[in-house]
């Protein structure tokens, strides 16, 4: 919109019953429904781990396969990456768009750099010599860890993706010269949802990976 | 319907539409190109009305069908695998492409009116749902069309009916259509639920506590809560079947280590709430005509709203009593079966607050109130029956039987659809402004009435003598004859006064001699009664400041410090928001990414499987694209002015 009166009509933010405004309730309710994927997923890998660990009648190890050092690495990145998403809120609330700009940068190149280890980390289990682990076997027997762990951990990753994506796009709009401090309920928004995906992972890598070397 | 008194703020809006390739619609838009852009939650509403409508007609000639094959012993109106479609079609449509979107054509239309908004917080969102909606009905009925036809799994798909390896067709597609739609009608459900929450938590017009909303207005929020947290299961569920069928995972897979049990635990898990998601919004719709037609205040509006949130907390707790039969072990059936009667209690206490509405009223028994009673009283006997469910032991008698067919059917038809009619009868004059014919409304219960008993009742008995449920037909010599006519008959009894019934609701916009409802016809109580009939487009020239519950009847008759005030309009008017395309354009987009992902897959002259997502990744760029195209439109908008007795 380009005229000044069109523009006025852009930003009639109306008031609410709460005091909140309304895109921040709508992703508030959005993360608690996406609360119940995730805690369908996660529950479905719990009650698959043990009962399927012995299917064919020997126990599979999993740790055989699993990289530990690697994803250790890529939860550090990912956990960090929040740091600059903070960040990169409070510059847009301060109207500082060249901080906002690199924030953000920081946020999707750290988010990059998870996907590309969970890119890496699922090449390298499908065609682990001698451990391979698929969606239907693991070292060539029917197995349901495969399907419970790529899907669940996929799933997160999809998260991470999508949100990378969203990222991408305030970066983009960033030049346009449009974006202002009115903007930063919007950034904030998409900042929730980085946190939440965060912090998802933070349930994930223990009770997928950790917990295979210590139960 | 812009009058003369209204203006016209900013006509950059229209010019600018112009010069773009692909324009916005501007305020002025009818027509076809209205019904395809529309944000207004009042043409959303009728939208999800009619579509739902047409599905019951679909829904209801597979029942009928149903009912054909059962009347006499052995016979072949339908094969077995006919029958199984059926079955399974009837019961995905009624829950997912009736029931449920037709409380979502009252959540949209009535909702906002009852809390003073001048539309649901995210209006281009609402057409999306819609749409979503729309696709999702379309997808599930194309599986007619192509191999194996329908699915034949039940509408709760149970592995491993759905392995392909036990596919009855090679290569049956009838699965793969009903996870990709049910995927689809999830996402509607799920959007539009947010939408609603927000906009009751956060829209309500000055002085409208949540201790004033109208009853119907909460239970939209209880069930949006519910479908929040209760289609996720699914949606996994979902997931993990698609990937068992279309990629070779192990989830449901007993051959490989899957375990079928956990099939139905998350569907159950999703499959209970469902039960409350389709009768809570029929206890809302009673809840408001019991007062409204008894001339009295609701009784205990408080606990009727407490009674609502705890069974919608509860109903997360009870979906193990599905599954009584397959062996969870004493402890997890004890619970749940305990659980269960427990849940019993929140819906008596409702039950006696109508009750208890009525007791001294004036009651006038026009068709919504007819319609109220036979909630109630048609409800109550699939209460009863349910707490027999219960009961461990006599759960394990009743399973599969035709006493479960019954059961579910009182609460569903007896309950559900006929608080739906109601709410029709009662708020459709609101919607097309004229008044339907009351004896051509009375009729209708009573066929509806004698129909739906005639139907279902004998039913309990064919279930006690052992008539099996989910099976085509019956041998000669058990006694199931007789009854099974009965119910064939009353079924037809029952779908003639559902049609004549649909006839008279969409006669009722298009006839113009019927009478003119006027603002409140009925003498009501709540906020929605205080605009014209039809509502303007803007709903409230003003908003409303509320100084009591029942505000409509405050205003009528109640003291002068209980009725409400108008704020004034300030310089910028009305804002409203534009029209726009994108919702429809990402809608098409999902359609097309699930039409690849059900082709994606085919076989090479030499046997080999070769997958091609051309028409998925497609589809998907489309869909955000218009995603994209959305976030960049905004909201737009333009002003009005009307006065103010323009409501």
């Amino acid at each position: 919109m380009s005229d000044a009166s069109a523009h006025a009509l852009e930003h009639h933010e109306p008031v609410t019953s709460t005091g909140i405004p309304n895109k921040k309730v709508l992703m508030w309710a959005f993360l608690g429904s996406d609360c119940m994927f995730f805690g369908t997923l996660i529950s479905t890998h719990l009650i698959y781990r043990k009962i399927s660990a012995t299917v064919g009648g020997n126990f599979l190890d999993i740790r055989d396969v699993f990289d530990i050092e690697l994803t250790s690495f890529s939860t550090f990145i990912l956990l960090a990456s929040s740091l600059f998403m903070a960040l990169a809120v409070s510059a847009i609330h301060k109207g500082n768009l060249k901080s906002t700009r690199w924030m953000l940068l920081g946020t999707i190149v750290f988010g990059a750099i998870f996907l590309a280890c969970q890119v890496y980390e699922f090449t390298h289990f499908v065609h682990a010599p001698g451990n391979e682990l698929t969606l239907s076997t693991y070292r060539g027997e029917p197995h349901v860890f495969g399907s419970t762990f790529y899907v669940l951990t996929g799933t997160h990753g999809t998260h991470v993706a999508i949100g990378v994506f969203w990222l991408l796009g305030w970066l983009a709009y960033s030049f346009t010269g449009k974006m202002s401090t009115a903007h930063a309920l919007d950034v904030e928004i998409c900042g929730l949802y980085w946190h939440f995906v965060d912090i998802v992972w933070i349930i994930i890598f223990p009770v997928v990976y950790l917990m295979e070397y210590a139960l | 319907m812009a009058t003369e008194s209204i203006k016209y703020l900013s006509p950059d809006t229209e010019n600018k539409a112009k010069t773009q390739v692909f324009p916005r619609p501007g305020q002025h838009t009818t027509g076809l190109i209205d019904w395809l852009t529309t944000i207004d939650h009042k043409k959303i509403g009728l939208m999800y009305g009619l579509t739902a409508l047409f599905f019951l007609i679909v829904g209801g000639i597979e029942a009928l069908l149903i009912r054909s094959q059962l009347w006499d012993h052995n016979m072949t109106v339908l094969t077995n695998r006919e029958y199984n479609q059926m079955f399974t079609m009837h019961g995905t449509t009624m829950v997912f492409l009736v029931i449920m979107p037709l409380s979502a054509a009252f959540f949209n239309f009535v909702m906002p009116l009852q809390i003073g908004a001048r539309d649901v917080a995210f209006p281009r969102m609402n057409t999306l749902s819609l749409w979503c909606f729309i696709v999702g009905g379309l997808v599930l009925n194309l599986s007619w069309f192509f191999t194996g036809g329908s699915p034949a799994i039940g509408w709760f798909g149970y592995a491993p009916l759905t392995d392909t390896r036990f596919a009855e067709v090679i290569g049956d597609m009838g699965p793969d259509f009903w996870i990709f739609s049910l995927q689809i009608l999830g996402v509607a459900s799920l959007l539009a639920s947010f939408n609603f929450i927000t906009t009751i938590i956060n829209m309500r017009a000055p002085g409208m506590t949540m201790m004033r909303l109208p009853v119907f207005t909460w239970m939209t929020l209880i069930v949006s809560f519910l479908i929040i947290l209760a289609f996720p299961a699914i949606t996994i569920a979902l997931v993990e079947l698609m990937f068992d069928r279309t990629y070779g995972t192990n989830f449901f897979d007993f051959l490989e280590g899957g375990k079928p049990h956990l099939w139905q635990h998350l569907f159950w898990i999703f499959g209970h709430p469902e039960v409350y998601i389709l009768i809570l919004p029929a206890m809302g719709i009673v809840s408001e005509v019991i007062p409204v037609f008894s001339r009295k205040p609701l009784f205990g509006y408080g606990l009727i709203v407490f009674s609502g949130a705890i069974i919608g907390f509860m109903g997360f707790a009870v979906w193990s009593h599905h599954m009584f039969t397959t062996g969870m072990g004493v402890v997890a059936t004890s619970a749940f079966a305990m659980l269960t009667m427990l849940i019993a209690i929140p819906t008596g206490v409702k039950i006696f607050n109508w009750i208890g509405t009525m007791w001294g009223g004036r009651i006038r028994f026009d068709t919504p109130m007819l319609f109220a009673l036979g909630f109630i009283t048609m409800f109550m006997i699939g209460g009863f029956t349910g707490i027999m469910h219960s009961s461990v032991p006599i759960d394990a008698q009743h399973q599969d039987s035709y006493f479960v067919v019954a059961h579910f059917h009182y609460v569903l038809i007896g309950g559900a659809l006929f608080g739906l009619y109601c709410g029709f009868y009662f708020w459709l004059p609101k919607m097309s402004g004229r008044l339907m014919n009351e004896k051509l409304g009375k009729f209708v219960f009573t066929l509806m009435f004698i129909g739906f008993n005639l139907t279902f009742f004998p039913m309990h008995y064919l279930g006690m003598i052992g008539q099996p449920r989910r099976t085509h037909t019956y041998n000669e010599g058990h006694g199931f004859e007789m009854w099974n006519q009965a119910a064939t008959i009353g079924a037809f009894i029952l779908g003639v006064g559902i049609v004549i019934g649909i006839y008279q609701f969409v006669n009722s916009f298009f006839n113009k001699k019927l009478k003119p409802a006027g603002k409140n016809p009925w003498d009501a109580r709540t906020l929605e009664w205080t605009l014209s009939s039809p509502v303007k487009e803007y709903n409230f020239s003003r908003t409303p400041i509320i100084k009591a519950r029942d505000q409509a009847w405050e205003n009528n008759y109640g003291s002068k410090e209980n009725h409400s005030e108008k704020e004034p309009l300030d310089d910028h008017g009305v804002h409203m928001p534009d029209r726009s395309w994108w919702p429809l354009v990402t809608a098409l987009g999902l359609f097309g990414l699930c039409l690849g992902m059900l082709f994606h897959r085919n076989i090479d002259p030499s046997g080999e499987l070769v997958r091609n997502y051309t028409v998925a990744i497609a589809g998907g760029a489309v869909m955000v694209f218009g995603i994209i195209m959305w976030a960049l439109e905004g909201p737009g908008g333009y002003h009005l002015f009307p006065k103010e007795e323009e409501e």
